[in-house]
């Protein structure tokens, strides 16, 4: 049987990867694709936890934690098609008219 | 005969007042879609959905639904009262806003009240799952409000930035929360108090790992430094009349949250979490103050004014007592009314094609209209403290329970600041009262905005006057739990 802590230590791997993506990469779906990857992290910790811990909370949450990404992809990309449209880029560096 | 005691509607009560707004929310929806010219009404029904749903908040029970994951304590009815309040002032002005703006309708109402829904739930969570699903309806529906205008760039790059920094600080909460729920076996927060004070995870490092986390996230929602960098440009994108609505509703019910989390949920470890905030209340203070002294856009310089303004009320919060918690509460209360006043003189200056946000168009504007030039004077003096004003007794309850709980220098740096925070106030009073009208502008008392400014009004000067009422309101709330 595989150890909690390698679940827990994958998740954290993948809630790194998330966080340094998201700091680093400037393209604005990247930086979603980096949020999404943080969130599975998240799911990940819950599944195992849940598992081992022998209660439902933890998928229960997960279940919310999918559904409520799902939502949020569709506004961001909603968003994003609208930035685009107007500004012909998804490139953060040049989304820059406000500033001070 | 088949037995309808399977269902207990009566389980329900508690969470009456959210299924009424979810219906007002849809209701609205379907109405925008067949109502064609006479949508005007729109926003009289939100308001009149809103005021139900506050009477019905207002008399409710003290209560604990579904396990415990829907509290319906006096806290949650006083945080639900604000973030109401400002549905309303903010649905009572937009009927103005959007004819300057050439907004269309569309689903801004309904967005509205399904944000009021999120923060309703998040007032009374009283589980972390809760806590989350009310955080994220709430932000959720406030990232399409600040991008609705599609034809406003500024709007998208607002809308994109809130919703990148929302998202980062929503994965870092729930990272936090899975941390915890590992640790306690719970997500339920009265459950976690009592565990983790228990012996062994008292020192637990990764309890105190969890718990930063969260706070890193809350620092974000309500804007704490040195994560508000996000603050100026959402506020200064996104239309004026949502403006006004984030810095009351969103920061009241994230304040909401951070309160119950840090008193209810971690008590104990009150030594670690006191200290921490004490320092990032002042650098927001510090941060918040200074940086706005140098903006010439008058609703950037609110934004700044907003992220002093959350630093000072965290003070209430880091004293970890009710009577801190309680001057959190009725300053929260008083910045909403003070606010709201503020951003309604500016949309009440908006002219379409021109927004007049520039600080260089309030010159004169006492000597061309002196009645908006008196109320915006009387708000800025709330914002500064000045006394008899709400903003002072805010201010006064603030310090008082930060030194009783020994944080003698951030009050110090209180003082300091908002003595700095005057002249940036002060500065929009002396380019209305002491200089020579610049250009004509038309201003035009429409039914909504009236409203909100007497309201706005009758907050600042009533709660100056009479403070005594809203702080024991305040303090009761918390006691009578």
């Amino acid at each position: 049987m595989i150890p909690l802590s390698w679940y827990m230590s994958l998740a954290a791997i993948l809630f790194a990867i998330g966080v340094c993506g998201f700091l680093t990469r400037r393209n604005i779906i990247m930086m979603f694709l980096s949020i999404e990857l943080m969130l599975n992290a998240v799911n990940l910790n819950m599944v195992a936890l849940s598992h081992y811990l022998d209660s439902m909370r933890g998928q229960v949450f997960t279940f919310f934690i999918i559904t409520v990404a799902a939502a949020e992809a569709a506004i961001g990309l909603g968003i994003a098609i609208t930035l685009y449209r107007s500004r012909h880029t998804v490139h953060v560096d040049e989304v820059n008219e406000l500033k001070g | 005969m088949i037995n309808s005691a399977i269902v207990s509607w009566t389980a329900f009560e508690p969470i009456l007042p959210e299924m009424l707004l979810v219906c007002i929310g849809l209701v609205v929806i379907v109405l925008d879609l067949f109502a064609g010219k006479h949508r005007e009404f729109l926003p009289w029904l939100t308001v009149l959905g809103c005021i139900t749903v506050m009477g019905m908040v207002a008399g409710q029970q003290n209560a604990s639904a579904f396990g415990g994951m829907i509290l319906t304590d006096s806290y949650a009815v006083f945080f639900k009262v604000i973030c109401l309040l400002g549905v309303i002032m903010t649905a009572l002005m937009s009927e103005h806003f959007r004819r300057t703006e050439g907004l269309l309708q569309g689903e801004y109402y309904s967005l509205m009240i399904f944000s009021a829904v999120g923060m309703l739930l998040m007032a009374s969570a009283g589980d972390l799952m809760v806590l989350y699903l009310g955080l994220e309806l709430m932000a959720l529906s406030v990232y399409c409000l600040v991008g609705m205008h599609k034809g406003d760039e500024r709007g998208g790059e607002a809308a994109m930035k809130y919703l990148l920094m929302g998202g980062f600080a929503s994965a870092i909460l729930l990272y936090g929360m899975s941390l915890v729920y590992g640790l306690t076996g719970t997500t339920n927060i009265a459950k976690i108090a009592e565990l983790s004070g228990s012996g062994q995870l008292l020192h637990n490092p990764a309890l105190l790992g969890a718990l930063a986390l969260m706070i890193v996230a809350f620092c974000f929602k309500v804007a704490i430094a040195p994560f508000h960098f996000w603050t100026p440009d959402v506020y200064e994108g996104a239309p004026t009349a949502i403006t006004a609505f984030m810095s009351v509703g969103p920061k009241a019910a994230g304040f909401a949250i951070f309160g119950r989390v840090l008193i209810s949920g971690f008590p104990q470890f009150h030594d670690q979490w006191g200290p921490l905030l004490a320092a990032l209340a002042l650098l927001t203070m510090g941060i918040g103050n200074i940086t706005a002294l140098c903006q010439q856009n008058i609703k950037r310089m609110l934004a700044y004014s907003a992220v002093a303004h959350a630093g000072y009320s965290l003070l209430g919060v880091i004293s970890g007592t009710a009577d801190g918690l309680s001057a959190t509460m009725a300053y929260l209360l008083i910045y909403g009314f003070m606010n709201m006043g503020a951003f309604a003189i500016l949309i009440l200056l908006a002219s379409p094609g021109n927004r007049h946000e520039s600080l260089d168009d309030y010159k004169g504007l006492a000597k061309t209209h002196p009645l908006a030039a008196l109320l915006m004077l009387i708000f800025m003096f709330s914002l500064t403290g000045i006394p008899p004003t709400a903003g002072f007794v805010g201010k006064f309850y603030l310090m008082k329970a930060a030194l009783g709980a020994g944080y003698t220098m951030t009050v110090i740096g209180l003082v300091l600041f908002s003595s700095i925070s005057a002249y940036f106030y002060l500065r929009v009073v002396r380019y209305m009262y002491m200089s020579d009208p610049q250009e004509e502008i038309e201003i035009n008392y429409t039914a909504g905005i009236s409203t909100v400014l007497g309201l706005a009004l009758l907050g600042v000067v009533g709660l100056g006057l009479l403070p005594g009422s809203v702080i024991g309101q305040a303090a009761s709330a918390l006691l009578g739990q």
